[in-house]
């Protein structure tokens, strides 16, 4: 096991160096400065210069990407080129962790109503509650996070004085209502499809006819014998999908003016924030890569039939 | 396929008409199971009916996408103005079937982009199998690993700024020149393409993988076929149907992915109006004018709706027999 995590961990060096890469060139490829939307008027080349020397931004491509690369190894991920006075770390260290919470709010709202809409799905397949939860999947899959975070302040804060209209206070404020709601509608929708097929696949197993020939009650043939069974295929998806939530939250944040590191990341790319956008996108690549890897081992423990190597 | 032209046989006269009426029959059978799918088929009139409304719907109307009119500003609907107007006197049907028009073309081509893409790559990387297939899928594997969104905003706003200021490179001028006339769609089209092929590469990899063991494959390598035939005249047309439903369904994930990008600036350049540039106009007025949000949030919604209805039922049709 810990040869197996060792060597998934190892695999995971060569793919960052890549993504790092890939990133790096296409920004330094793209036109424009950390500089040119600096201020209002235009920069005096003698400054220009001088802002370009002290960030290593004089010297050859080749050198600032080995420069980099030399520094993100002993985990310097730089300054920001767009608050001076912080570094990459700092940011993320700010930001991240609100983007985190919300996320995980977000999930435990998807999982409990995605969950609960597909067994409820399966169990009444084919009647007017099963249309019901496949009609409600389908337009969460269909209806993208910014729609829903509009909408959900039009009505319930503009209009209704129910919640606030945006901001962050930690995840115990009503503030968190309408942005996790928001997260959470595509997750809890592709868990509802999911766990609803799977459940249809375990109720009708031989096992499942077993426990109703000798006499269990439904209540204890679903939650003793089809429910653990018919979540196991849901939680590879949940833990590829709390990468997402996490990662994904771009619109949600900038509109509903969270500060996390989507809204961050969004304000970087206009900025030319060239660390700020490599680290992030590191920060990402190391979460998904982390999260495929917990959702293997994870995967082992709740089936014994599956054998990692 | 193989199994469809074995097993999908029920058409009485199709023995002896031959090969070319048993291997349209699969064809035949899945366009019947479409139709019997209520939804799917409903969803399928949808689209059409919507295509024609874009195509033909803005040249019925007396106003152009980028009329502004300030007499009229943030006008509900009325009788010139069915749908209301926009903050700058823009008539919003015509924008709404503009945007469509935009959905709809992103939708489409950037699948073509897709299929250009991941088809050669998949099928490269199954046959040839050995090196090429380590290089091939680990690049693959490299891209997956790249946070999606990440990824598309970094790559549109590369794409932007190559194509926003085109260089000495005569080239890149001529593409430079039809993105601007094209209102930015050209680069819609290349970075939804380049981060979008991965799936139908995989799933072309694995549909290569299992066929050329089988035995027609062997049969027509056995009377001298080239590895080129073989990959296009005997590999590829048996992997039609994975690859049509990724590629149905990849048209809303497009769609949405356009939107998204659009809302954040990165997408079409205004005044082109996709629905992401209106929904994100429509947040500075949302409280006095929701009608701005609901009406293109509606069609966004509805649209990507309707083609995740048409992918899972060509899903059902063209593959009865494996259980979602």
């Amino acid at each position: 096991m810990a040869a197996y995590i060792f060597r998934r961990l190892i695999v995971l060096i060569p793919l960052l160096w890549a993504v790092a890469t890939i990133t790096f060139f296409l920004m330094h490829a793209t036109p424009g400065g950390p500089w040119s939307n600096l201020g209002d008027k235009p920069i005096p080349p003698i400054i220009l210069e001088r802002l370009n020397a002290a960030y290593g931004l004089d010297k050859p491509l080749w050198q600032q990407y080995v420069t980099y690369l030399g520094h993100a190894a002993h985990g310097d991920f730089g300054p920001s080129y767009a608050n001076r006075s912080l570094t990459v770390s700092d940011i993320i260290r700010q930001a991240f962790p609100v983007s985190l919470k919300l996320g995980l709010v977000a999930m435990f709202m998807a999982v409990v109503a995605g969950v609960g809409l597909g067994i409820i799905g399966a169990v009444k397949h084919n009647t007017w509650m099963d249309y019901i939860t496949s009609l409600t999947a389908i337009i969460g899959i269909s209806t993208p996070s910014y729609v829903v975070v509009s909408v959900l302040v039009l009505f319930l804060a503009s209009r209704l004085h129910l919640l606030p209209t945006g901001g962050w206070d930690g995840i115990l404020s009503t503030k968190v209502i309408i942005p996790a709601f928001a997260l959470a509608l595509y997750p809890a929708a592709v868990l509802a499809r999911y766990t609803r097929s799977s459940m249809l696949d375990v109720l009708k197993m031989d096992y499942v006819r077993t426990a109703r020939a000798k006499g269990l009650s439904e209540k204890r043939v679903l939650f003793g014998h089809t429910v653990q069974n018919a979540l196991l295929p849901v939680i590879t998806v949940t833990g590829l999908i709390l990468a997402d939530v996490v990662t994904g939250s771009f619109f949600v944040e900038s509109i509903y003016s969270v500060p996390g590191i989507g809204r961050y990341f969004v304000q970087s790319i206009t900025n030319r924030d060239y660390p700020v956008i490599l680290g992030t996108v590191l920060l990402f690549g190391v979460l998904i890569s982390v999260m495929n890897l917990v959702v293997d081992i994870l995967y082992q423990f709740l089936d014994p039939r599956i054998q990692l190597n | 396929m193989a199994q469809a032209t074995t097993t999908a046989d029920t058409n009485a006269g199709a023995v002896e008409w031959g090969r070319s009426v048993r291997v349209s029959n699969l064809w035949r059978d899945a366009f019947r199971r479409y139709c019997q799918n209520r939804l799917a088929a409903a969803a399928a009139i949808f689209i059409v009916l919507l295509a024609l409304a874009a195509i033909f719907g803005p040249m019925l109307l007396p106003y152009s996408y980028a009329h502004q009119d300030y007499s009229a500003i943030n006008q509900s609907s009325s009788g010139s103005h069915l749908f209301g107007t926009d903050y700058l006197g823009r008539d919003m049907l015509v924008r709404l079937l503009f945007g469509a028009r935009i959905s709809l073309s992103v939708g489409l081509i950037v699948q073509f982009v897709i299929v250009l893409i991941g088809v050669p790559f998949g099928l490269a990387a199954g046959f040839y199998g050995g090196i090429i297939d380590t290089i091939l899928m680990r690049l693959v594997d490299i891209l997956y690993a790249m946070p999606s969104l990440l990824f598309v905003i970094i790559i549109m706003t590369f794409l932007r700024g190559i194509l926003g200021t085109p260089g000495g490179n005569s080239i890149l001028k001529e593409i430079a020149t039809l993105n601007a006339q094209l209102g930015g769609l050209l680069g819609v089209f290349i970075g939804l393409g380049l981060i979008s092929w991965l799936t139908v590469a995989r799933i072309v990899r694995a549909q290569t993988l299992s066929l050329k063991r089988r035995e027609f494959v062997e049969a027509a390598r056995g009377s001298g076929a080239s590895n080129r035939r073989l990959m296009f005249r005997h590999i590829l047309p048996n992997s039609l149907a994975p690859i049509i439903v990724a590629v149905t369904l990849g048209i809303p994930q497009a769609i949405l992915y356009e939107a998204g990008i659009s809302f954040l600036g990165l997408g079409v350049t205004p005044p082109m109006p996709s629905w992401g540039v209106m929904i994100s106009e429509s947040i500075r007025y949302l409280r006095s004018f929701p009608y701005m949000l609901l009406f293109p949030a509606i069609g966004l919604s509805i649209t990507v709706l309707a083609f995740n209805f048409l992918g899972d039922g060509l899903r059902d049709a063209l593959d009865p027999w494996s259980e979602h």
